[in-house]
């Protein structure tokens, strides 16, 4: 019964030590180079199209030029076995050149591994898309169009698939603001400056 | 037979072969706002268009303006039928990212809550899916066991559906006292029930015959279309997060990983049927041996992972659910992701369903187990 009361009070952390002087003895993890047989292969067959190979928290990337990473994606599922496409995201940085990161994440049954690949992209660029490769890319990169509005050059079906298809801008954008779009919808259909 | 041979004046309409049926978003059977484009020929359907986005609430957009803490919640409301499962995920990302684990006690709590859920999502989808199919019978039974789980659910942390059981870091709330009397006894129970399910299905011809060889996807089509969990395995691999990337201590228990080799909607049954036995195991092994000690882990009173990214997944009722943070050492994320099973699963769909009987096409959705709300996000 005295365990039941625990419930009212909000967790407590064993020793309240805050964050600064946690993390004050160990610096900030930062992501170490990767090398296996696979970044050897990979290097070898690519060069300098590859820039980096890291491993971030246990967690393999490498980062590659956009126009390189149809060409990785083939390589790796039909000589590395990375046969499974898990994932294609993408992430806004505004104030850079290059704007979004593009991310594949890759998986390959045989070695139990999960790689990532990331490419930065300028605002306009079409990357190649991967839906000759792996089918699963099709509605995948739909919703990284759909939300940040990167085309994919020869993708079957380039549409918007979660928001509707006269829908303006793109949500996931870091200058999508919802408070705009919300001021323009109460006037539109309110006829109120704003519902905030 | 040519327009010019056809005596008859609708001989046009005759020999237009295509036919565009809409089915949903207000479907019954479609398990929410699931709108399909139906292309027939006779009863044939020769092509599937899926319309998703009914339920998009922008949950990628709203993690961004949320602190860690703060999100967790939102999680639930994705997988609404499997929310320990979303939580769990969403709480070893964030976990990753800090560098930090759940204390064993929490683990093992944790897994008992999550098989609880695997069982009452896969419940739910047995019900609906007989349903579907033209069984009325099984969904109460179904809610019958559910509840129970519902009721251990609410009497841990207060809710039942959307529970935000587990927090960044372990559990908020020290178990309950009788939890693993409560567990023992439901596991007791659960087996003779799912046995008198498996009377009721089985073996039943029309069951039989609605769903073998419908919705067929071999292994090599479920790996090109990303497909995974249970979906995947009846396709005959064997591959379950749990044993493949055990996480959250799965690795200390004994599990079999059912299989089957036909990849139909039949297989899918028998080895969603069989993921339960083995979750009532699971759940057998993890409530004799919860350890003593604390359920919370060293974690800052605000959550400020370093700067960094991971991605992190479980295997979820539906599938591999993953969670991509993105991390710029603030205490929001800079970008989260959601990689969905249902979403990637559905995609399925057209490859499924091309040259299959329209009669079929509810059995072939149900089989895919989709929850809606973890679609749209």
């Amino acid at each position: 019964m005295a365990e039941e009361q625990k419930p009212a009070t909000p967790p407590k952390p064993p020793t309240p030590a805050p964050a600064a002087p946690k993390a004050a003895p160990p610096p900030p993890p930062s992501p170490t180079p990767w090398e296996s047989d696979l970044t050897r292969s990979l290097a070898e067959k690519f060069g300098d199209r590859i820039t980096d190979f890291l491993t971030y928290a246990g967690q393999p990337y490498l980062v590659a030029a956009p126009d390189a990473l149809f060409g990785i994606v083939e390589y790796l599922k039909l000589e590395a076995d990375f046969d499974y496409l898990v994932d294609v995201t993408a992430a806004d940085y505004p104030a850079r050149a290059e704007r979004f990161d593009l991310v594949y994440i890759l998986y390959s049954f045989t070695r139990n591994e999960r790689i990532r690949l990331k490419a930065s992209v300028a605002e306009g660029y079409q990357p190649a898309s991967l839906a000759p490769v792996h089918l699963t890319a099709n509605w995948l990169e739909r919703e990284v169009y759909d939300m940040f509005g990167i085309e994919f050059a020869g993708h079957p079906d380039m549409r918007r698939i979660l928001m509707p298809e006269d829908w303006e801008g793109y949500p996931l954008r870091k200058d999508y603001s919802i408070l705009k779009m919300d001021e323009r919808w109460v006037k539109e259909n309110l006829q109120i400056d704003s519902a905030q | 037979m040519t327009a010019h041979s056809n005596p008859l004046p609708d001989s046009t309409f005759l020999d237009s072969s295509e036919l565009v049926l809409n089915m949903g978003p207000q479907h019954p059977s479609t398990h929410g706002v699931l709108r399909v484009i139906l292309k027939l020929d006779g009863e044939k359907i020769i092509g599937t268009d899926c319309v998703i986005g009914y339920l998009h609430r922008g949950v990628e957009k709203i993690a961004e303006n949320r602190t860690y803490a703060m999100f967790a919640p939102y999680v639930d409301r994705m997988d609404y039928v499997a929310a320990v499962s979303n939580g769990l995920g969403y709480c070893l990302a964030v976990e990753k990212l800090l560098h930090l684990e759940a204390p064993p006690r929490a683990q093992v709590v944790r897994v008992i809550m999550t098989e609880l859920q695997r069982i009452a999502s896969h419940l739910l989808w047995l019900g609906t899916h007989a349903l579907d199919v033209g069984a009325l019978t099984p969904l109460f039974y179904v809610m019958r066991e559910r509840e129970e789980i519902m009721k251990i659910f609410e009497d841990y942390c207060g809710a039942r559906l959307t529970t935000h059981a587990f927090r960044i870091g372990g559990l908020q709330y020290e178990v309950h006292e009788g939890l693993e009397r409560q567990v023992k006894q439901f596991c007791g129970m659960f087996l003779p029930k799912l046995d008198e399910y498996e009377e009721l299905l089985t073996q039943n011809r029309m069951w039989v015959a609605r769903l073998t060889n419908v919705g067929v996807l071999n292994a090599e089509q479920c790996k090109q279309y990303g497909v995974t969990g249970p979906m995947l395995r009846a396709a005959g691999v064997e591959w379950d997060l749990r044993k493949a990337q055990p996480y959250s201590g799965y690795e200390k228990y004994e599990f079999d990983i059912p299989t089957r080799q036909n990849g139909d909607t039949y297989d899918r049954y028998i080895v969603r049927m069989q993921e339960m036995r083995q979750s009532v195991r699971i759940l057998r092994q993890a409530v004799e041996d919860i350890p003593a000690g604390p359920i919370m882990g060293k974690v800052p009173k605000v959550i400020k992972p370093p700067a960094g990214e991971v991605y992190v997944s479980i295997e979820a009722p539906k599938g591999e659910l993953g969670y991509y943070i993105v991390s710029d050492g603030s205490t929001q994320p800079y970008r989260l992701r959601v990689r969905p099973p249902s979403y990637v699963n559905l995609q399925s769909l057209d490859c499924m369903a091309r040259g299959a009987l329209i009669a079929d096409i509810v059995a072939i959705i149900g089989t895919i187990d989709i929850v809606l709300g973890e679609i749209d996000r």
